[in-house]
């Protein structure tokens, strides 16, 4: 199959309305403002609907109207938007109402910078909404992975109805690389019967609400959605595995820090030293089974976490899944500056050196 | 025997939770009743909002969604830009649309959503039980003003509908009362109209309708009916004020 050269926001746009993404509804912010500008050219064409909203909050209302009403739909921000889309992801979630949310992340905290950063794990993975709740949560480490997570994360959201999120960070969205448009396999999805999209003749109307104001109805939901999660990490549940099988120390990292890892590894393997990566793929759920196993194995010595987040954020989930079987040592740059495969390579020696 | 007389079919068997002497009962009827008149129950898509008629859902027979606070318009925007032959209406209150709600209120007529909000406005925040809002008129008490309301505390009442006909897309804007028979005839032609130009697809529609809150007033049904007229209406006058193409 032919490569083509495409810019990682544009490609996420792209592969959202190959998706039969219906609508999206987004407002600019930089660094994923080239997806709102390809939706508004391009989804239109394709019989879809493009509305730029007057503010975040309105934007993630607008997706949850629509996916209310049956529709497909997107929005995508970056970090302090998305931190005004949490209100309208806990009722999406609490609606059990399907959609895609892209957070293309920048430096944090406020304002931060508009360069890339990996602050908001916690926010994502724990839910930055009220109540008790999950959303599916894909972080690609480069733009093929983006727009083929991208087309499967609305099977995702319909499959279970709940939203999506697709984690990258600003230097995913930014940079150009070749990617294949190679089909993404679709799943067998339930119909929209719930929706409401008007009755036509239907016996009894959709309600679509994430009110349920007797407390045991609230506490029955709760049950409903917490069973729904047990499913999804059961059978959504993904990550990648580099040269752990012999492995005596054991890189973490997602996205574009684990890409960073790739090179770390060739070194440190040309140096006759036995390094691996783990990759968690999906962040919610985390790959905690996976991983403890890892940790179990006699020949992994110890793990180093690296992340664009200074205060250790998926840190967090290493160590739940490590149970203390192996140390941790941890790599933390945030404010949009990058790990380098130098800091990786020292800290991965002298990790070794304090367990051998 | 005829039928004289029977409930709308735009609304369930379900009974309402309202308090005695509130108007939210008479206007899901006029909404009901303008639907199923105009042939557009079926198709319909409502949406509620967070406040007194939260659980409106559950009045209306057509399909609706329930909005966070404020966002109903919003809600709407993503339901009619993707349903533009179905008929969709907002039913908001004035804490939900006045106050938390006012960015996305103006912005869908700034658009010209083409969908309609009837919006009640009862000078108070009714569900939370009696806090002052924007629409709580000057000497008015309130939870969070217990002497009443003052210009430098709070400022002066917003007047949504004045507010939202300064935009070019909103096409129809009217302020009616369901206080008597007659007004409530004014304000089911109001609903109607401003369905009939949705459908038209003109653009945005808004139709306010005063209402009592006899609870949070601390008056009897028949007291608040009184003040609505004499307190209310004198600052949020009656009538059209605005329908594009013709000069009011």
């Amino acid at each position: 199959m032919e490569k083509e050269l495409w810019k990682g926001n544009e490609a996420i746009a792209e592969a959202a309305i190959r998706a039969g993404c219906d609508c999206f509804f987004g407002y600019p912010i930089t660094p994923q403002s080239e997806v709102p500008e390809y939706m508004s050219a391009h989804l239109p064409k394709a019989g879809g609907v493009f509305v730029q909203s007057e503010s975040e909050l309105a934007a993630i209302n607008m997706v949850y109207g629509a996916a209310g009403a049956g529709m497909r739909a997107m929005t995508s921000s970056s970090s302090p938007g998305v931190s005004l889309k949490q209100e309208g992801i806990t009722y999406l979630a609490g609606a059990e109402l399907p959609a895609v949310i892209i957070n293309c992340m920048r430096g944090g905290p406020g304002l931060g910078t508009i360069q890339p950063a990996q602050g908001d794990y916690y926010q994502a993975t724990r839910g930055g909404g009220n109540g008790d709740y999950r959303t599916v949560v894909l972080a690609p480490s480069n733009v093929q992975e983006t727009v083929d997570f991208v087309q499967e994360a609305f099977d995702i959201a319909d499959q279970y109805r709940n939203p999506v999120m697709v984690l990258c960070d600003g230097l995913i969205g930014q940079m150009m690389e070749p990617i294949e448009w190679h089909p993404v396999k679709k799943r067998a999805l339930p119909p929209k019967d719930w929706a409401a999209c008007g009755r036509k003749g239907r016996d009894h109307h959709n309600i679509i609400t994430s009110i349920f104001i007797a407390a045991e109805e609230c506490s029955d939901h709760n049950d409903h959605l917490t069973a729904k999660y047990a499913e999804m990490e059961k059978n959504e549940v993904r990550w990648e595995e580099v040269q752990c099988e012999d492995a005596e120390i054991v890189i973490t990292a997602y996205g574009t820090p684990a890409r960073i890892a790739l090179t770390a590894l060739d070194t440190l393997r040309a140096e006759g030293i036995k390094a691996g990566l783990f990759r968690p793929i999906t962040l919610w759920p985390f790959p905690e089974k996976a991983l403890h196993t890892l940790a179990e194995q006699d020949h992994v010595k110890a793990f180093v976490d690296v992340e664009m987040s200074t205060t250790g954020q998926m840190l967090d989930d290493v160590r739940l899944a490590v149970e203390g079987r192996k140390p941790i040592r941890y790599l933390g740059r945030a404010g949009g500056v990058m790990p380098t495969v130098e800091e990786m390579i020292d800290l991965v020696k002298s990790a070794l050196k304090e367990v051998k | 025997m005829a039928v004289v007389y029977e409930k709308s079919k735009g609304l369930t068997d379900a009974e309402l939770h309202y308090c005695p002497g509130c108007h939210h009962g008479i206007i899901h009827k006029l909404v009901a009743e303008s639907l199923v008149e105009l042939g557009l129950l079926d198709g319909a898509i409502g949406i509620c909002p967070v406040g007194c008629s939260v659980f409106a859902y559950n009045y209306f027979s057509c399909d609706m969604l329930e909005a966070s606070h404020g966002r109903a318009p919003a809600v709407a925007t993503g339901i009619k830009r993707t349903h533009p032959d179905q008929a969709v209406f907002t039913y908001q209150g004035d804490g939900d649309l006045a106050s938390i709600g006012a960015a996305e209120i103006v912005h869908a007529a700034m658009r010209g959503e083409k969908f309609t909000t009837i919006f009640v406005n009862n000078a108070i925040y009714g569900m939370t039980g009696g806090q002052m809002a924007p629409t709580t008129l000057i000497g008015q008490k309130a939870t969070t003003c217990q002497s009443g309301r003052t210009v430098e505390q709070a400022g002066m009442p917003i007047r949504v509908a004045e507010m939202l006909s300064t935009l070019d897309g909103c096409v129809y804007a009217e302020r009616v009362c369901v206080t008597d028979i007659a007004n409530i005839n004014k304000a089911k032609r109001a609903i109607k109209k401003a369905f009939e130009k949705q459908m038209n697809r003109e653009g945005f529609t808004f139709v306010e309708v005063l209402s009592t809150c006899p609870t949070n007033w601390g008056m009897t049904p028949l007291k608040a009916v009184q003040w609505l007229k004499d307190n209310m209406i004198p600052y949020y006058p009656l009538g059209v004020i605005k329908d594009k193409g013709l000069e009011v």
